[in-house]
């Protein structure tokens, strides 16, 4: 898709508020916005590497609770009669702590994750996942457990002529989010077009002759790992500063699937199939809970994605934007 | 520079509980072409998997430029100027010609993650660069007009071309062709030696694995004979023709198939 007609979409966008000021679409498109910039995240791994990761969510619930506890502040016992006591800090400091965390965990379960491959680097992260749920639900000290982290304050932002304000109303996450979305964008496309992108592209398509090109695999799959992982902290953070409610179920498996159906569908290997694929997949359950009886949803949300997946096997942008060949 | 880019030492290797080399010796004189040569099983594309990497030794040393790289990764033996081709076809399927010969100029970028977030600044220039250094490798196999195919696409003889040229893409000082005439008509297995006598006079010392005794004969400076796991001859050419152990090997080999 050209750059034009690609920012062309993002002005539709950040115009679509001031044209329809419906509060109830606009909380639509920021919980399918964080979910997209989630999925443009997951894209990098399973669309530019190939590495199914199962476990994204992993990252996203990392940065949800590292946002939400840095700015609400917190007072542990970290063995040895020493506490842990942290001050409430701002916002953008809890969202930089979100992608730093998440990274950092990105960093550590790509070092150990990539030395197996296929079904057992699946297996590992989808068990991630899960221990960091079980962490979130029983270390209750920090995380509250399933009493959930409460009053998480909303995002705020310095704003010339105005100082900091914080983001309570729908358009103002929004737009966040939107910016957010078009910076993961931005960067996911730097960095596969660039050298990196193309190790990342060659080690998909074939590894022995990657290697033997002199391509270093465990480095470049831990750089877009901890990329990956930083990008879905992020998205995290978004989340926990709009819902201000935090519970262990960031880390439901559902999540991740969500995530991997908006890229397989969209196209994976591809800039905009995230995006694409995050729209349908994204917004399709509310429109249909306006549309369809309640039971018959899940039904043709289930049904809508086999028909993708079965007539459109590499996603719907590479089945518009065909390579001249 | 040393007398000796590649040593070999009494090197072994176990699979399992099969001995696929027993022990092997040999060396590589710099800007020669070396054949390893011996009927199938003797033990050669072992040896070069081993060498770049992808295999380990039970035992013995590889010494390249005079230090040990037995145990490295392939992409680490690759970084110190040792690169293979492979025996079957090998490319990056799904990316056009084009982008191969990039993706194997690899080594010769050092664009990290600043660089893909600041393009405009030095990374720009070296992406020009490797740009111009893929249209010319392409040039240089005679792939220039394919350019903008998918890798796959292209006919089985100019694979194997492409994928000569991506192993010769960073300037190896050691370039280790397997079987690169494997499957080919005579021009162009023609064609593969005056590839392989341009990227000698390139300055590249070329290891060869080769059953096309002709082209080995015609391209060699020194000729390894192998057979079962061990080393039965070495010398140049000539010598090698008249060798009575080397005509027993392939003689039996031949009269065992028939």
């Amino acid at each position: 898709m050209s750059t034009l007609l690609g920012w062309g979409f993002v002005a539709a966008l950040a115009a679509l508020p001031l044209l329809f000021p419906d509060p109830y679409l606009l909380a639509v498109l920021t919980s399918a916005g964080i979910f997209i910039i989630g999925a443009i995240s997951l894209n990098l791994l399973l669309g530019y590497t190939g590495q199914l990761s199962l476990g994204h969510v992993a990252f996203f619930g990392l940065g949800a609770y590292a946002s939400a506890l840095a700015t609400l502040g917190f007072d542990i016992a970290i063995g040895f009669g020493w506490r842990l006591v942290v001050a409430p800090q701002p916002v953008w400091l809890g969202f930089l702590a979100a992608i730093v965390v998440a990274g950092g965990f990105g960093w550590l379960l790509g070092r150990l994750a990539f030395r197996v491959r296929g079904a057992y680097f699946v297996i590992i992260t989808v068990c991630f996942a899960q221990v960091l749920r079980m962490v979130a639900l029983n270390w209750v000290e920090l995380t509250q457990g399933p009493m959930a982290l409460i009053s998480i304050p909303p995002f705020s932002l310095w704003w010339p002529g105005e100082g900091w304000i914080a983001l309570y109303r729908k358009d103002q996450n929004y737009w966040l989010v939107l910016a957010v979305a078009v910076l993961a964008f931005l960067l996911v496309r730097q960095v596969v077009r660039s050298r990196i992108g193309r190790a990342l592209v060659a080690l998909r398509a074939n590894e022995p002759l990657a290697r033997s090109v002199g391509i270093r695999v465990t480095h470049y799959l831990v750089v877009a790992a901890v990329i990956s992982a930083g990008i879905a902290g992020a998205a995290g953070s978004l989340f926990a500063h709009y819902v201000r409610i935090v519970d262990p179920d960031v880390f439901l498996f559902i999540y991740t699937v969500t995530m991997v159906i908006m890229v397989v569908t969209g196209g994976k290997g591809t800039l905009w199939g995230p995006v694409v694929g995050g729209l349908v997949f994204g917004l399709m359950p509310d429109l249909l809970r306006g549309t369809a009886p309640p039971e018959a949803q899940w039904i043709i949300y289930g049904t809508a994605m086999i028909l993708f997946v079965m007539f459109l096997p590499r996603g719907i942008v590479p089945a518009l934007v065909r390579r001249p060949s | 520079m040393s007398e000796v880019l590649l040593s070999v030492e009494g090197l072994g290797v176990q699979i399992g509980g099969l001995t696929a080399i027993a022990d092997m010796s040999f060396t590589v004189p710099p800007a020669e072409v070396v054949s390893l040569i011996g009927p199938n099983g003797a033990g050669k594309t072992t040896a070069f998997n081993v060498i770049t990497g992808y295999m380990r030794p039970t035992r013995g040393r590889i010494l390249f430029e005079g230090r040990p790289i037995a145990g490295l990764a392939p992409e680490r033996i690759a970084a110190r100027g040792l690169v293979r081709s492979f025996q079957r076809t090998s490319v990056f399927a799904g990316c056009t010609v084009f982008e191969n010969a990039l993706m194997a100029l690899h080594l010769r970028g050092r664009a990290g993650l600043l660089d893909a977030l600041l393009p405009f600044l030095r990374a720009r220039r070296e992406e020009a660069a490797l740009r111009a250094e893929a249209a010319e490798l392409l040039d240089l196999v005679g792939l220039a007009d394919r350019a903008d195919l998918p890798a796959e696409a292209l006919a089985y003889g100019e694979q194997r071309r492409l994928g000569i040229a991506m192993a010769a893409a960073a300037h190896p000082r050691l370039l280790l062709l397997d079987e690169p005439a494997a499957g080919l008509n005579p021009s162009e297995t023609a064609e593969c030696m005056a590839l392989i006598r341009c990227l000698k006079e390139r300055g590249m010392t070329v290891l060869l694995v080769e059953h096309d005794m002709a082209m080995v004969m015609r391209l060699s400076d020194r000729i390894v004979v192998l057979n079962q796991g061990r080393i039965i001859a070495s010398g140049p050419p000539a010598a090698i023709r008249q060798d009575p152990e080397v005509i027993r090997a392939y003689l039996g080999a031949a009269h065992a198939a028939a």
